[in-house]
Order: C-alpha cells, then sequence, then structure tokens
C-alpha cells in the first residue's frame, strides 16, 4: 500500500509571526514557536506528521516563506 | 532642403513633433495652444508614423502619461499652457526625480490664476527655476520665431535623451498664433521597438530573462541614496550649463547699451534697435535661447561692455535677476515689462531705454 | 539561533516532491508589510500567474502610493512608481505604445478612489486595455491609519478616532460598482485573499484578467478586499474574522461584471 503524504518547511527567518497559516491548515500541523527570529518574530512551526501537502497554508501565507512537498510513500 | 510651409507656431509644433519621430502626444485643450493637438488629431500620425495621439481627461493625466510612455523608453511629449502647466508641475518634478526624458511646451499666456488667454512671458520662474518641488532643473529653450518652434522641437528631444531630463520649450500665445514660414526638416522614422529598448537599457518595457527588473521612480527612503541621486542631478545641470548654452547677439559689436530679451521680446528689441539707432542711439540685442542653461559669461562679456542694460520682458521681472547675477553691479541694469497679455510696442521699448537708461 | 524540532527534516523534502514554492518572480527579500497584510498574497497570486503564463518578459507594471508602493521592489518584473493616483494615467499611455504588452496597475484604496478617482474612471472610461488590481483595506495604511474613501460607516481610524460619521464625513465609495456601469469596462470581480479557496479564488480571476487582456477586451478591475491589522489595531488572524464580519457584508464578494455584462446582485447597505 501506498499513501499521500505531505511536508512543509518553514523559513523561519523570513516568518513574522502572523498565524494566518494556523487557521488555514485542517490538521494542526502548525504551530508557534517560543523562540523568535532574528528580526524578533515567533514563527511558525511544523509540530506533528500530519500534514497531507495540501498547500492551504502556503496560500495564504502573506510572506511566501512555506515550501510544501507531497510524496506517495510505502505503508507496512 | 527640407519643405517650405506658412504654419501657425502651434502648428509647426505639432508637425514637428512628427518628423521628429515622435511616439507620443499627451495632452489636455488649453488656449492658446488648442492647435497643437487639433493640428496632430486632424494629421493622423498614427497613420503617417504610428505616433500615438490622446486627448487626456486632465493636464495631471496627461503628464502622467507622459511619465509612464518616457519610463518605457519612448519619445514623448505634452503641450499646454500656464495653468495647465501649474497643473503639471508635481508631474514635471516626478520625471526629473526620476530622470526620464521628455518634451514639454508651455504656450504662455498671462497670470496668475486664470488670468487671460492672451501672450505673456510671466512663467519664465517656473520653468526655469524649478517649478515643482524638490532641487531639479529643466532645460528650457526659448524660440523667437515659428522657425525654431519646429526646430526646438528636435532640439528638445535629442537632448531629452542625451541628458535623460524634462526638456520644456517656453514659448507664448504670440508665436505659437502666429503664423510665419517655417522650413520643416525631413522625416525622421520612429525608433522600431528593438531600437528602443536597444537605447533605453534602464527603460521599464519588459523584463527579459537576460537582465535585472527595471525600476522606473523618483523614490529613495534613504537619505543617503536620496542624496546621491540628488547629487546626480546636479553634476547633470553642471554639465549642461557646460556644453549646451545657446544665445544670439544682434548688432552688439558697436553697441554702447544693450538689450536683453528671449522670445517674444526679443523679436520687439529687434526692431527698437532700428528705430533707436535711426535716432543715434547704438544699442544691441542679447538674446539667451536656452534660459536654463542660462547664458551667464556670454551675456556678462557683452554686458560689461555697455554703459547700461533694458532687459525687456512680457513680466513684472523675473529673468533681470538672472542677468544681474551674471553681469554683476558695475553696469546698471533695468527692467522693462508689460504683462497680463499686452505686448509692448518698439516705441515703448526705445522710450523706456531713453527714460530708464540713457536719461535715468 | 533558531531550534530545529523533531519534525524538520523528513524524506519527501525533495525537490522532486516540491508542490508549492514560492515563485521566483518575488524577489528574495522580505516584505516591506505588516505581519499578516494581504498584500504579500496579493502580489504572489499575481506573479504566479505571470510566471505561468510565461509573460514576464512582455508584462509592464506600476506600483501607486501607498504602502505597495515599494512593490516595485519585489515583483522582478519591469515596474514604473508613479505618483500619487495616477497609475492608470500611466497605463493608458504605456498600454497605448506597447500594444502586445500586458500591462497593469496595481493601487490601494487611497490610490486608486481617493486621489486618483479621475485617471481611474477616465482609464476605465476608455476601455484601456490594461488589468487595475485594487487593494481595498478601508484605511490609508502606509500614513498611518487614516479615514479612506472605503472606510465603512463608524470604523474608527485615526482621521475619524470616534468612527466615520457619515453625515459630516460622507458616505464609503463603493469605486468598483461605479466602474463597473462604465462600457470601457470588461471585467470586475471583487475577491479577498484571506482563506486558501479565497486565495484560489483571487489568482482565478487574475488570470481570468490577463487572458481577456490578450484578447483586447477592455478594462479589467479585480478589487481585493484586504486587511489592515496594523490600522485597525487587531491581530492579523482578528482582522481577517473583522474583515469577513463587517467589510464582506458592504463590499460583496463575487463577479460584477463578466464578459462586458453586469451580474444581478442584491445591493448591499451601509449599517451604522
Amino acid at each position: 500500500m501506498a499513501k499521500i503524504k505531505g511536508d512543509i518547511v518553514i523559513n523561519t527567518e523570513r516568518c513574522k509571526g502572523c498565524e494566518v497559516c494556523i487557521a488555514a491548515c485542517p490538521f494542526t500541523v502548525i504551530q508557534m514557536s517560543k523562540e523568535v527570529n532574528s528580526k524578533g518574530y515567533h514563527f511558525a512551526m511544523k509540530v506533528n506528521d500530519e500534514c497531507t501537502g495540501c498547500t492551504n497554508c502556503a496560500l495564504v501565507c502573506p510572506d511566501g516563506v512555506i515550501t510544501v512537498y507531497r510524496a506517495k510513500v510505502a505503508t507496512e | 532642403m527640407g519643405e517650405l510651409r506658412l504654419m501657425k507656431g502651434n502648428e509647426a509644433v505639432a508637425e514637428a513633433a512628427v518628423r521628429a519621430g515622435c511616439d507620443g502626444y499627451f495632452g489636455y485643450p488649453i488656449t492658446p495652444q488648442s492647435e497643437v493637438m487639433e493640428y496632430l488629431m486632424a494629421e493622423k500620425p498614427f497613420e503617417r508614423t504610428g505616433m500615438v495621439v490622446l486627448q487626456a481627461e486632465s493636464e495631471v493625466a496627461a503628464i502622467n502619461m507622459i511619465y509612464g510612455g518616457a519610463g518605457t523608453g519612448k519619445m514623448v511629449m505634452t503641450s499646454s499652457s500656464s495653468p495647465g502647466i501649474s497643473l503639471m508641475q508635481e508631474g514635471i518634478s516626478y520625471l526629473a526625480g526620476a530622470e526620464l526624458p521628455a518634451l514639454i511646451v508651455n504656450i504662455v499666456r498671462g497670470g496668475p490664476g486664470l488670468g487671460t488667454i492672451q501672450p505673456s512671458q510671466a512663467d519664465y520662474f517656473q520653468a526655469v527655476k524649478g517649478g515643482g518641488h524638490g532641487d531639479y532643473k529643466m532645460l528650457v529653450l526659448a524660440p523667437a520665431s515659428v522657425q525654431e518652434m519646429c526646430d526646438h522641437v528636435k532640439l528638445g528631444f535629442d537632448k531629452a535623451f542625451q541628458y535623460r531630463t524634462p526638456v520644456m520649450i517656453l514659448s507664448d500665445g504670440a508665436i505659437g498664433q502666429m503664423m510665419e514660414k517655417v522650413v520643416l526638416f525631413d522625416q525622421i522614422p520612429r525608433r522600431t521597438d528593438a531600437e528602443v529598448v536597444a537605447q533605453c537599457p534602464w527603460a521599464s518595457n519588459g523584463r527579459p530573462k537576460t537582465r535585472n527588473h527595471n525600476i522606473i521612480t523618483s523614490l529613495d527612503l534613504d537619505p543617503a541614496g536620496q542624496e546621491r541621486v540628488n547629487l546626480k542631478l546636479q553634476a547633470k545641470y553642471k554639465m549642461m550649463e557646460q556644453n549646451e548654452v545657446l544665445y544670439e547677439e544682434i548688432s552688439c559689436d558697436d553697441a554702447e547699451y544693450l538689450f536683453v530679451a528671449f522670445g517674444l521680446s526679443a523679436r520687439i528689441c529687434q526692431k527698437a534697435i532700428d528705430l533707436a539707432r535711426a535716432k543715434g542711439i547704438k544699442v544691441g540685442l542679447f538674446r539667451p535661447i536656452t534660459l536654463f542653461p542660462f547664458p551667464a559669461t556670454e551675456v556678462s562679456n557683452v554686458g560689461n561692455r555697455v554703459k547700461g542694460i533694458l532687459v525687456v520682458e512680457m513680466n513684472a521681472g523675473q529673468m533681470i535677476e538672472d542677468v544681474k547675477l551674471s553681469v554683476g553691479c558695475k553696469v546698471k541694469i533695468e527692467h522693462f515689462g508689460r504683462f497680463g497679455g499686452i505686448i509692448p510696442s518698439p516705441d515703448e521699448v526705445v522710450r523706456a531705454l531713453e527714460q530708464k537708461i540713457i536719461g535715468g | 539561533m533558531i531550534m530545529e524540532d523533531k519534525f524538520s527534516k523528513t524524506d519527501i523534502q525533495k525537490p522532486e516532491n516540491i508542490v508549492y514554492k514560492r515563485t521566483d518572480l518575488l524577489v528574495d527579500r522580505p516584505l516591506s508589510y505588516c505581519p499578516g497584510c494581504g498584500h504579500g498574497t496579493a502580489h504572489r497570486m499575481l506573479m504566479e500567474v505571470i510566471e505561468e503564463m510565461d509573460i514576464m518578459e512582455k508584462t509592464i507594471g506600476v506600483s501607486p502610493v501607498g504602502c505597495s508602493v515599494l512593490a516595485y521592489d519585489f515583483l522582478n518584473i519591469d515596474m514604473l512608481g508613479a505618483a500619487h493616483g495616477r497609475a492608470p494615467a500611466l497605463a493608458t499611455a504605456i498600454k497605448r505604445m506597447w500594444p502586445d504588452h500586458f500591462v497593469f496597475t496595481y493601487q490601494g484604496d487611497g490610490d486608486l478612489a481617493a486621489i486618483g478617482t479621475g485617471e481611474t474612471i477616465h482609464a476605465c472610461n476608455r476601455g484601456e486595455n490594461i488589468t487595475i488590481i485594487f487593494i481595498n483595506n478601508g484605511i490609508y495604511g502606509m500614513t498611518g491609519g487614516q479615514m479612506a474613501p472605503t472606510t465603512l460607516p463608524g470604523m474608527r481610524s485615526s482621521t475619524s478616532p470616534y468612527g466615520r460619521d457619515v453625515p459630516t464625513m460622507g458616505h464609503p465609495l463603493k469605486i468598483t460598482e461605479l466602474v463597473a456601469q462604465l462600457p470601457g469596462v470588461y471585467y470586475v470581480t471583487r475577491q479577498s485573499v484571506h482563506t486558501p479557496s479565497n486565495v484560489r479564488k483571487t489568482k482565478k480571476a487574475i488570470r481570468k484578467a490577463f487572458e481577456l487582456q490578450k484578447e483586447n477586451k477592455g478594462l479589467c478591475f479585480i478589487e481585493i478586499v484586504s486587511n489592515c491589522n496594523s490600522g485597525w489595531k487587531m491581530t492579523p488572524v482578528q482582522s481577517n474574522k473583522w474583515m469577513e464580519e463587517n467589510m464582506f457584508p458592504f463590499y460583496q464578494l463575487g463577479d460584477i461584471k463578466l464578459d462586458g455584462k453586469l451580474v444581478e446582485r442584491k445591493e448591499t447597505v451601509e449599517k451604522e
């Protein structure tokens, strides 16, 4: 069996911590960091493996800091 | 030899624009220069050369259409008269700041305010000293005949592109309206789009994959950057002062007195010279053709050889400030002007010379 | 130093698996906009359309005065920065002299619907073959949150600190509905960029406008109702919710004019 898995990479240095992506994610994959980046913003980060690669977060991200991946992965 | 025609000054401007290879004219009707656009619309340069002619909704829109066209490297112009030129000042300042080539023709009428539709030279300060906000200048040409109205269009476009600067032709309602014979230069082909792209690598006309994107703007929020912009502009104006001064001397060799006048006033002074010389008064004329750059050294050379100078202008005394700064205080310099649309007569000018300079 | 979380690296993160990334037609530099501001998303959709249509070499953009005054620093195509409100005048001349190019303006509500009303209406009425992208957030963002022509009745701003008082300050201007009446205008739509589905619709609208420009159909006008969390003094997420609850009832989303014909819609009214 194969299933579709997604993944995101967030450019945390460019993230301004607006949290719009959190509201857009259907699987609560994103939360805000406790740390801040060099501009002083808390940044979005991936907190679980539930991502399906739906691109919702990346679409609404005003700063375009999210890259989305999707692939078929084999399941045991 | 070019083609000989009898034309109004305004028509000569329009025909010269087509022949100079102008890509676009954008204007708004105002007396006494509406013939420029009327001639173009009737002449259909869009069929002759492909030149665009568009009647804008206001002078504000027209000058910003110029900014848009110039920013893509095209050869564009507008024309208007004093109140309309006042409305264009913001756009002209942006053109200067963004270093865009453009030709602006001002067929001056009497002011201030709505003033009158009769000829005047009261926009000298506005044209020569900046007019809009910020430290900038335009190259200003002052034609005194219909022939020069024609020739200055070509010269103006050449200089506008050479220096990437707005150029103004400062004429008046009389020269715009009067008919004279004019020898028109031959048609210069409009540049192709490929030639525009090649000649104006700075212009925003579509970014090929081989270069970075071009940006046309007058904004630099960094004060150090904006100071660099200003220094570059000032260096450009210095170059113009060194290389672009144009003037004419008439009967100056033996002159004991001197008229200094531009445009229409200079023509009146030519007649006044005849009248004065018939009376035994040896007077000559110095006519600045470029008002910026002002022929400071040249007027000083002539001015310091004579006993007195009468600056004749159709305004309350504007160019006289530049004459005084150039000639200095060793020679008596007085102003004679009529304004509000009144054109002085040669007799009046001679009387003023006698009263203010010779007898004064 | 940024801490890496345990979910950071996976096998899926390979170039061949990328399904969405920031387009290269956005300059690789941080945007100057506030966190959560819709400008960034609108910029990205615009550039994605230009990239997908492969028209970078034939596109000329005009940026306004307002928050997006520096749009030309972010959009990696040839751009001109206009004086306040005059972008449609620039675009008119550009399109007339480069008729085979794609020309657009990108303007805010102060630029397009206040100081530039004349240029907007006349460019629309002449039916210039350009695309106008109009970002309406009901406020002057760049100058610090002053009242805009599109500020809602009762809405607070720094120059209407007790709320927009219609009898003394006038009504909000629905300029989009106004220009839709003009025969030179072919396609008018109002969209937003605050949710994934709205972002997708906005991108479709921009694509449609550029396709229509290719066919010389006349002026296409896209309003994007957006947030201004700094000006509205809310968090980005709150501002998006406020926008849905307050802006959308008045600035109703959807197509206003299609194929040169007005779409039948319910008239929205001001609420006090």
